[in-house]
């Protein structure tokens, strides 16, 4: 069998399309950070723990650093920077913003693509709901109280 | 987004007799907030540079071993690989960073890479740099080493033996002893009618781990011999202290440019060893280089919070429960390289008698390395571990002698009308009401319905406890406490700096000297300047983040140790009053009258009472930066005004070590509910509720959330996060697969309230804020300590993480650490 190093690989982020040939180990995460230029997906550890490169890929919520690029190979990807449309934020963003849901701010673009997952799939969670569809994402300046009441207040 | 402004509801006393609405105390959009949350915030990491090199650290798999050669061959011959760096060469490019510490921790021997040996895993050997970081990392793993291991240090108090020594250069392992005695302790023992022994209390090693690693991206220019440095130093002033001389370059020489920053806690504040290996890197490959800290290399090698056994701590206590002081020798463990570390041995004496009225206090303080990771600042840093003691003591002597744990806080207090309140040791408590913010706390966890929550828990089949952390959160820095660690240290005092400036189309450009991190800066200068300038903050423009070369920082610039509300702001202010005064002055040579008939309102210099004669800030800019022909020769203005703010401190009394060591002194009183499985040592949460009181909030939306955080910080401390090492110096815990940081299934329901003491002593009444003293871990030892046994009966809570096991142990066998304590009564 012939050992593939490197693949040409089409996707679609935030409706854009790219073609681009990849180290066939190439994490998606950084794919899309160094060879796309997308650095609003970001990498806070080793071991697909923390979230903070949560995207959406072909609608499904996905840690960016445990998938290589070549297994997104055309798939439809929604980032943080495909959020807000002509400068205008979402409902989530501007709840983020109102309720001081980020303080850094580094966790916050994982985390609002997590939230934007579960209130496509449940619009109107609970706080048990919310807690769990943000439990894969590690915030440590807001202890999630504020984040938390961004994602409800986003939902009502 | 439209932005918006929130129409000001309390009138800010500008001048006596004058009021106006201010954007003082208003929650105001954060100014920070639309470009984080569309993922446009600018991180180190964000940035690229043409034909920058990956770098990877070669890290040392051993605890401590000699390092008898490395050998980069076979990474050098590896397509991509730009070039490496050595131990070796460092030792001849540079001279090791200046030590804090008096000998014997003087003569430790620090650099940018290991030299000759390694003395904790993860120490780095070796850099590699490469086009990507996947062949950066291959040719470290190429990289090969040959290693004598040696015998390993773990234990504080065995590495007082010297029996294995870390640092052959120090000839011990000791970096700084000192005894600190303040009143008559001998004489409260002899005044005393119970003295309350305990034998050993123990704070675990943890970080707050923020979640952005800490890394660069460093250019070299050769034309000019300076580096630029994008990185996430949280203090670059005290960055390039220690670098400029080890790289034998001005401190000029290195330009320190940061936007955003992922979280720093005190963590990212002593990063100059990475950064001068990759300003090597940068001059010897004549390229720029990009080095980001993986996760397990922060856990393993970057930085954790200091750890501290506390031995023989003696309490006299009188009939009443009134406690007199203590005593204590207490012995700091830090790790590897002391680097800041030193002056935790001082830092701790800003709160010396915690919340109480102690005036008896003896402290044998020493200080060690041991094979571990090195530690750094981690929010609350020092006062922290010293308040867990001070929570402890009055836990356990509660305890012993059947006090009520409130009653007796309440007793030992020092009272609200106190203030300004001088301790043993010469530190001056601004202001504050203990006693009030622990009645908010008992309140909103429901303190009057304990007894019916207790049965209620105990129909459950479990155990129920209540505990109070009562902190301090000492803020501003006197830098001269440094001269207690060492006479011969140039520091003393503190600055900050701020530049305010009209600019050509009116617009108003703040440049701040600190170097923010999560905690809203540009959001609170500008409605510190809208108020002074009478515009709104959508008018001022706070530029993003920190760079030396905009020249507007000072020695202490940085963002640490909970005081932008007072140094930043208090900058902001100076140059925002200066500013204020040149536009009246130049206003006043326009119209022909004297500035004092000028005021600033709605964006305009005009005549006062007079809305026709009135110049719009774009006028103002406009007339002095570009249109000055015909103005007074006199008029000596710039309407770009640089302000350094210093607070009033002198150096401490070396002799006594007394003096005012900082400025303010917020609260954090909080309160803790749990439940205890007797089955299992699982144990939850149920209330909980912090109470902060910082004086004057600028922003409360900002405090509350620095106060969620730092609760949740604790709460993690106290519960999970520990960083444990197997016997041959491994870190056990060394990334979130194994380190349990709180996820928000984790938080328990948060309740906090407030109460603003106005502080004497700063610009705003504002008090610095945010580590929060680690309030939260004291509340959980306290609800445990009350949950697990009655009065002289159940164990004595010692260690400042307790997981479910250690609970678990504590129920098995109460014995073992009921022996710590002994009472005796006269």
């Amino acid at each position: 069998m012939e050992v593939v190093s490197r693949k040409t690989i089409t996707m679609t982020v935030n409706g854009e399309s790219y073609e681009r040939e990849v180290d066939a180990r190439r994490l998606l995460i950084h794919f899309l950070r160094d060879d796309l230029d997308l650095t609003g997906s970001h990498i806070g550890c080793d071991t697909g723990n923390c979230g903070a490169c949560s995207v959406l890929v072909d609608g499904v919520l996905v840690k960016s650093c445990m998938l290589l690029a070549i297994q997104a190979d055309g798939a439809k990807i929604e980032t943080v920077e495909g959020l807000a449309q002509d400068g205008e934020l979402t409902a989530l963003q501007q709840a983020f913003s109102d309720h001081h849901g980020l303080q850094c701010g580094y966790c916050t673009p994982g985390m609002l693509m997590s939230a934007t997952a579960l209130l496509r799939s449940n619009a109107h969670p609970n706080d048990e709901e919310i807690r769990k569809a943000i439990q894969g994402n590690i915030c440590r300046c807001t202890g999630y109280v504020n984040i938390v009441a961004a994602i409800k207040a986003a939902a009502e | 987004m439209t932005e918006t402004t929130v129409t000001p509801e309390r009138p800010l006393v500008v001048e006596e007799g004058e009021t106006r609405p201010g954007f003082i105390g208003q929650n105001v959009p954060r100014k920070e907030d639309k470009r984080l949350v569309q993922g446009e915030g600018v991180f180190f990491d964000d940035m690229k540079r043409h034909e920058m090199g990956f770098v990877h650290f070669v890290r040392s798999p051993y605890a401590h071993a000699r390092i008898k050669a490395v050998d980069v061959s076979k990474a050098l011959e590896l397509d991509g690989v730009y070039g490496t760096l050595t131990g070796d060469e460092v030792a001849i490019l540079t001279d090791p960073f200046f030590e804090l510490s008096t000998p014997p921790g003087a003569h430790i021997k620090d650099y940018a890479l290991a030299v000759g040996k390694a003395r904790h895993v993860g120490d780095p050997v070796a850099a590699v740099v490469a086009r990507t970081r996947e062949l950066a990392r291959d040719a470290a793993e190429l990289v090969e080493v040959e290693y004598e291991p040696l015998p390993v240090l773990l234990d504080a108090e065995q590495a007082l033996d010297d029996e294995i020594v870390l640092h052959e250069d120090a000839a011990s392992n000791t970096v700084w002893s000192g005894v600190f005695d303040w009143g008559d302790f001998d004489a409260a023992v002899a005044d005393a009618d119970h003295v309350i022994k305990i034998e050993r209390l123990h704070f675990d090693r943890f970080s707050s781990t923020p979640l952005e690693c800490s890394g660069c991206l460093v250019e070299f220019n050769r034309g000019t011999g300076q580096w630029t440095i994008h990185g996430n130093h949280q203090m670059p002033g005290v960055g390039a202290i220690w670098m400029a001389p080890a790289l034998r370059v001005g401190i000029d020489k290195l330009r320190f440019v940061s936007q955003d920053i992922g979280g720093g806690f005190g963590n990212k504040i002593t990063l100059h060893p990475q950064f001068t290996a990759c300003c090597l890197l940068a001059r010897k490959l004549n390229r720029p280089v990009q080095w980001t800290e993986w996760r397990t290399d922060q856990h393993t090698a970057n930085t954790h919070g200091n750890e501290r056994t506390f031995l023989d701590v003696t309490v006299p206590v009188k009939a009443d429960g009134t406690m007199l002081g203590f005593s204590v020798r207490a012995i700091d463990d830090c790790g590897a390289f002391p680097r800041y570390e030193p002056l935790g041995c001082i830092i701790w004496a800003q709160v010396t008698p915690g919340c109480y009225r102690w005036r008896n206090v003896r402290v044998d303080f020493t200080q060690v390395c041991t094979n571990k990771s090195p530690v750094a600042p981690n929010r609350g840093y020092s006062r922290m571990q010293h308040l867990w003691l001070t929570e402890r003591i009055v836990d356990i002597v509660a305890g012993e002698l059947g006090l009520d744990p409130v009653e007796v806080r309440k007793k030992n207090y020092v009272k609200h009308e106190e203030f300004p309140y001088e301790t043993p040791n010469g530190c001056i408590y601004d202001s504050g009401d203990y006693a009030r913010c622990l009645d908010i706390a008992l309140d909103l966890i429901g303190y009057n319905s304990l007894e019916e929550k207790r049965r209620d828990a105990e129909s459950r089949g479990k155990l129920f406890g209540i505990g109070i952390g009562s902190t301090l959160d000492s803020g501003t820095n006197n830098f001269g406490q440094s001269l207690i660690l060492n006479p011969e240290l140039q520091f003393s005092g503190n600055n900050e700096v701020a530049t305010v400036k009209l600019d050509i189309f009116g617009e108003v450009v703040v440049t701040l000297g600190t170097v923010p991190q999560g905690q809203g800066h540009e959001t609170t200068t500008a409605q510190v300047v809208a108020d002074i300038l009478g515009c709104t903050p959508d008018d001022i423009n706070v530029r993003a983040g920190h760079d030396t070369y905009w020249n507007s920082n000072a020695g202490f610039s940085g963002t640490y140790a909970s005081q932008f509300a007072v140094t930043g702001l208090g900058a902001v202010k100076g140059a925002a009053d200066k500013l204020a005064g040149e536009m009246k002055q130049l206003a006043a040579a326009v119209f022909g009258c004297s500035p004092d008939d000028i005021e600033l309102v709605e964006s305009q210099a005009r005549i006062k009472g007079n809305s026709e004669a009135a110049l719009p800030f774009m006028a103002l800019g406009a007339i002095l930066n570009a249109n000055n022909a015909g103005l007074p020769e006199d008029l000596d203005i710039t309407l770009n005004v640089r302000h350094v703010y210093r607070p009033p401190f002198e150096k401490p009394d070396l002799e006594r070590k007394f003096g005012n060591l900082t400025l303010t002194y917020a609260t954090q009183i909080h309160a803790c509910a749990l439940e205890v499985d007797p089955d299992t040592g699982v144990y939850e949460i149920v209330d909980y509720a912090a109470v902060d009181d910082c004086g004057n909030r600028i922003h409360p939306q900002i405090v509350e959330g620095q106060v969620h955080g730092a609760t949740a910080q604790a709460l993690g401390a106290a519960t999970h996060e520990i960083f444990t090492y197997d016997e041959e110096g491994n870190l056990l815990t060394p990334n979130f697969y194994d380190y349990h940081v709180p996820h928000a299934l984790d938080m328990p329901p948060m309740q906090t309230g407030f109460i603003e003491s106005e502080s004497p002593f700063t610009p705003l009444g504002a008090k610095g804020m945010g580590e929060g003293g680690g309030a939260g871990i004291h509340a959980v030892c306290a609800a445990l300590q009350n949950a697990l046994g009655k009065r002289g009966e159940g164990p004595i809570v010692w260690r400042s993480c307790n997981p479910y096991h250690r609970v678990w142990e504590m129920l098995e066998s109460p014995a073992e650490t009921r022996k710590l304590v002994s009472v005796e009564s006269r």
